[in-house]
């Protein structure tokens, strides 16, 4: 036992945790913007894909269906490799370029593709997620605001969604605590985050253990900052109502245990 | 019938089906100008299918349903072939058509006061301060002055019922639809309810009213109208229709509700 621990190098730990070097904060901060951005788009696709599967028209109902499928049906590692090296061939231009110039910033071409990938992926679970929220509200509210002369999109913003959201946050809670963890498989495509930092060191220093304890000390921090955003918002929406016995260490917890789905 | 001067709804051959279900057979109804019409019947008799009907909730199968002048739900093609209007004409036709359901309906994250000023300001694009100015003495109208800024789990069934009223009349619509507006409340807030559509009867507004109120009916409705099996089987102004219902049908019903 005594051993074990000992073979470990606490202080090269305790560097990576406690004094990590520029390289790791840029990695840190490209980490953060890459799961938000994709969490973002993901959510708008959900958003959309749900409505399309509510849809009068088949045409939308079956794409929607099939985005869900084909997505939710096969390992996002793959659909980032697809994204980065194969939308390319298939396409026959080039989608994502070394350098995505947007303007005021650019962005290199890997982590454009990934995040299109992480926003593709998630859109299809916030799909899921978004239909049975709105499910979940009465139809008799959607025809209240029809028999006031509302269209069908203002009510859906005004009555309906902010009804669905009590329903759809915690969920998308947990599945934002998952793209966060997921970010790590850009690394895959060489986009120098955290995952990707912790691997570089490892293999100039060969001591893998000491590496990855310091990365999944830093999602922990991550995750778990993320996990007190989440209650916060869910108590603004009164959608913990039901759980007021709670405390915020429960919750937390809770929401661990529940959101560490890994990789898909 | 002076229905036909001046007509607010005028219903024609409406036809309706749920799947193989022919809920509605050629129903007629012309409704005038200020006039309260009372529809009554057995439950599946398909009264508030054709209520849902007036205001497009419900799309139909065949017949038409012209309220203010407008066809309801579908418009002209150059050929003469009715077919269904667009989403954003459908919900400007609405806007003079107020509707109560059975349950409410009010919104459970907008206050009294915010669910009825929604619309207007939303809809309307009254501005805020005025739309406010107007639902307040809405509220006040419907003796809720109190519970402005009420939340309806906070309202008894009664009270939300009153808002829900509130909330249609703040389109300030040329017609009211009330879908067993009491059938859904407590028996002491009955009353309450019925006080406030007495009044807006006597205030001028045409209404229809799905309901087995047989007091209501008698007291502020202008014309009875009884359906049963998707059909409207007579119809009279109130003290003939109790007095001497003509249909057996009728008589039937009566006999079982007085």
């Amino acid at each position: 036992m005594h051993g074990l621990v000992s073979a470990v190098d606490w202080h090269l730990v305790k560097t990576r945790i406690f004094d990590p070097n520029h390289a790791f904060a840029q990695a840190l901060f490209r980490t953060v913007y890459i799961a938000i951005v994709s969490q973002v788009v993901g959510v708008g696709l959900g958003l959309a894909s749900a409505l399309f599967q509510m849809s009068r028209w088949r045409v939308l109902r079956v794409a929607s269906y099939v985005y869900v499928l084909l997505i939710r049906g096969t390992p996002l590692i793959v659909q980032i490799f697809f994204m980065y090296y194969g939308a390319n061939l298939l396409i026959g231009a080039d989608l994502f370029p070394r350098d995505v110039n947007f303007g005021l910033f650019s962005l290199d071409g890997a982590i454009v593709a990934g995040m299109v990938a992480l926003a593709v992926n998630e859109g299809a679970y916030m799909s899921e997620i978004i239909r049975a929220g709105i499910a979940s509200i009465d139809r008799g509210q959607m025809e209240a605001a029809k028999s006031v002369g509302m269209p069908y999109g203002l009510a859906m913003r005004r009555i309906v969604l902010p009804q669905a959201a009590r329903t759809i946050v915690p969920p998308l809670g947990n599945e934002f605590n998952g793209m966060i963890k997921n970010t790590s498989l850009l690394a895959f495509i060489g986009v120098y985050e955290l995952f990707l930092d912790a691997e570089q060191g490892y293999s100039v220093t060969f001591k893998p253990v000491e590496y990855f304890i310091g990365v999944a000390f830093w999602y922990l921090v991550l995750t778990t900052i993320w996990s007190l955003i989440q209650v916060q918002i869910e108590r603004k929406l009164g959608a913990s109502d039901r759980e007021e016995g709670e405390g915020w260490v429960q919750r937390i917890l809770g929401i661990q245990a529940q959101g560490s789905r890994g990789a898909r | 019938m002076s229905a036909d001067v001046d007509a607010i709804v005028t219903a024609t051959d409406v036809d309706k089906y749920f799947g193989s279900n022919h809920v509605l057979r050629g129903v007629s109804l012309d409704v005038g100008k200020q006039e309260v019409v009372c529809i009554i019947g057995p439950s599946g008799s398909g009264k508030t299918t054709f209520l849902r009907c007036i205001n497009h909730l419900e799309r139909i199968d065949g017949g038409r349903i012209e309220v203010n002048g407008h066809l309801i739900g579908y418009r002209t093609k150059a050929d003469g072939e009715l077919v269904e209007d667009s989403e954003r004409n459908i919900a400007r036709q609405r806007t003079e058509i107020g509707f109560v359901f059975q349950r409410f309906n009010l919104w459970p994250h907008k206050t009294a006061l915010e669910n009825i000023i929604e619309a207007p300001v939303k809809v309307r694009k009254v501005s805020r301060a005025e739309a406010v100015a107007q639902g307040e003495a809405l509220l006040v109208r419907v003796g809720l002055a109190d519970k402005r800024n009420a939340y309806p789990n906070k309202l008894s069934g009664g009270q939300q019922q009153r808002v829900a009223i509130a909330r249609a009349l703040a389109m300030k619509p040329a017609l009211m639809l009330f879908d067993e507006p009491t059938s859904a409340l407590d028996p002491e807030m009955i009353g309450e309810v019925l006080e406030v559509m007495q009044e807006l009867a006597a205030d001028g507004m045409t209404m229809v009213v799905v309901s087995h109120e047989m007091g209501f009916a008698r007291e502020a409705a202008d014309r009875i109208v009884m359906m049963d099996d998707g059909v409207v089987v007579e119809q009279a102004a109130p003290s003939e229709f109790f007095t001497s219902p003509r249909h057996v049908r009728t008589q039937q019903f009566l006999s079982k509700i007085l």
